[in-house]
């Protein structure tokens, strides 16, 4: 682990792989930390947003230090959203995202995996899904624990409008876009699910801990 | 030392729905701004709010409204409004040209308008950004908590347009005893910001960090509210891999392949997959946020830890 900083307004706490993150996140969630404004988990960094005023930094520091992050819980199983410090065992549920597999990427992601357009419906409907983390735009959800033959690169080329319900794939990532927006993921669906309400509690569908399915319709 | 709210009293107490500004002219971008979201980064909804904070909370404190109440944050000036009501306002950051039916007044005072009448907010000649608030505070429905206008998410109320019309709130408080802000308006000239090095600071080579603290940078035309895009010597990178995304704050000096950084303002993206050279200490942000395109800008080393 290596806490890096972020002027006053926040430490960077870098660290091995995306399960550490999630571990730390939600240890530190379930503390009331003086100072701390939000946190922001990403694929390998947890950063600690501050209010300068009240944060002490170096006293954060250590306590993000003390939090055990490996030994209760077996690596890898460790559902986002689970006290690492065998706190409660929060499940934040469960979600099924119908999807028409009929994206413009979908024969590229099949000649880049050597699967057919079938097998790369199979495969992304074949396995549980979770949100890792949120970012790039509200309502975004990035998810892991996907079959890992799914694995893509990016789009050379960023496409400037991508419609809100895409369903697409990145790294080791999948992904909806909730609403219209520059993107370059490879995508290779839709869904008419609303990822993103602010008339709705929680206006994000997809939140980091939640389980999801994608399962094909035409 | 006059009572400016003993006009407003029946109205404020008796039917505050009628208490509101009417838009004739929105200038280049006006926006209803207070300090924004916390703790929805989560969801990759980010703070937003006002750019330049301190300007914002002065404008508030003038008018006896609580520091986080909205108001509205004007982009170079052309703002052009008619008081519904009595209305008690002040108007912080940039020094802005300000005709209340058309007889001159003074920024950063304690204003009356009376209803019916036109505040205009003319160009201003340096810095960038406008507080107006009122008394009362700017009551356009809240989303996820705060009435900020995210421009980067599209969260909050649209831009203030021509026939907008803000609602303004119930008085809460005594008002203060003041009548004017004895500060420095922003310069025109060179801005120091003071900087600590950034989370990324080892993937640059030691020129670039020479470069960032001993040189110039130019704000661009490329700037908004989510970041000022700067123009200056390039920042050469040690590591030419790709950064994973990570958490962003306000402040951070990003700075993309082609060299050239960008720093980031209030509306700036949860995450970000270029590495931060350094950050500016938050207390300058806003300072930062009232540097116009073409304004020369240094930054200043302060020393700090590069680890815990």
């Amino acid at each position: 682990m290596r806490i890096l900083p972020c002027a006053d307004a926040g430490l960077l706490v870098e660290l091995d792989e995306l399960e550490q993150v999630l571990a730390l996140h939600a240890a530190l969630s379930e503390r009331s930390l003086p100072g701390v404004l939000d946190l922001i988990p990403a694929a390998r960094t947890l950063l600690v947003s501050l209010d300068p005023e009240r944060a002490d930094r170096r006293a954060l520091a250590d306590e993000i230090r003390r939090v055990p992050l490996t030994g209760a819980l077996p690596a890898g199983a460790l559902p986002a959203g689970t006290g690492a410090a065998g706190g409660e065992r929060a499940d934040r549920g469960s979600l099924t995202v119908p999807v028409i597999y009929d994206g413009a990427d979908l024969d590229a992601v099949a000649e880049l995996t050597g699967l057919t357009p079938r097998e790369v419906v199979l495969a992304h409907t074949g396995t549980e899904w979770r949100v890792a983390f949120g970012g790039f735009a509200p309502g975004f959800g990035y998810l892991v624990g996907g079959d890992p033959r799914l694995e893509v690169p990016r789009r050379a080329e960023s496409r400037t409008g991508v419609p809100a319900g895409s369903v697409g794939l990145a790294g080791r990532f999948s992904g909806v876009y909730p609403r219209t927006s520059p993107g370059g993921w490879q995508l290779i669906g839709r869904t008419e699910l609303e990822m993103w309400r602010t008339d709705r509690d929680p206006p994000a569908l997809l939140r980091p801990g939640l389980r999801v399915r994608f399962e094909e319709v035409s | 030392m006059s009572e400016p709210d003993t006009g407003t009293a029946g109205l404020a107490k008796g039917s505050p729905a009628n208490r509101r500004l009417e838009v004739l002219r929105p200038g280049p971008l006006s926006t209803v701004q207070d300090l924004g979201r916390t703790g929805l980064a989560g969801m990759g909804v980010g703070i937003s709010g006002a750019a330049d904070r301190s300007s914002l909370r002065l404008a508030n404190r003038l008018v006896g409204n609580a520091e986080s109440e909205a108001a509205v944050e004007i982009t170079l000036g052309g703002l052009w409004l008619r008081a519904r009501g009595v209305l008690t306002v002040a108007l912080t950051g940039a020094s802005f040209p300000v005709t209340v039916d058309g007889r001159a007044a003074a920024s950063h005072t304690v204003l009356t308008l009376p209803t019916g009448s036109v505040l205009r907010v003319g160009q201003c000649r340096t810095g960038m950004r406008g507080y107006l608030a009122v008394r009362g505070g700017i009551d356009v429905p809240a989303v996820l908590g705060s009435r900020a206008t995210d421009t980067l998410s599209g969260l909050g109320p649209e831009p203030l347009a021509g026939g907008t019309v803000l609602p303004v709130g119930r008085a809460h408080g005594e008002f203060p005893r003041v009548d004017a802000a004895p500060i420095t308006p922003p310069s025109g000239g060179e801005l120091t910001l003071p900087v600590l090095p950034g989370p990324r600071q080892d993937w640059f080579s030691a020129e670039a960090l020479r470069h960032l603290l001993h040189e110039p940078f130019e704000v661009t035309r490329d700037s908004d509210r989510v970041g000022m895009r700067l123009s200056g010597p390039p920042l050469p990178r040690n590591e030419t891999g790709e950064l994973p995304s990570e958490g962003m704050v306000s402040g951070a000096l990003q700075v993309p392949p082609a060299g050239q950084p960008t720093l980031f303002l209030a509306d700036h993206p949860v995450t970000g997959g270029y590495p931060v050279i350094a950050v500016v200490l938050s207390a300058h942000v806003a300072v930062a946020a009232q540097a116009r395109p073409g304004q020369r800008l240094r930054f200043r080393a302060v020393r700090e830890p590069s680890e815990y």
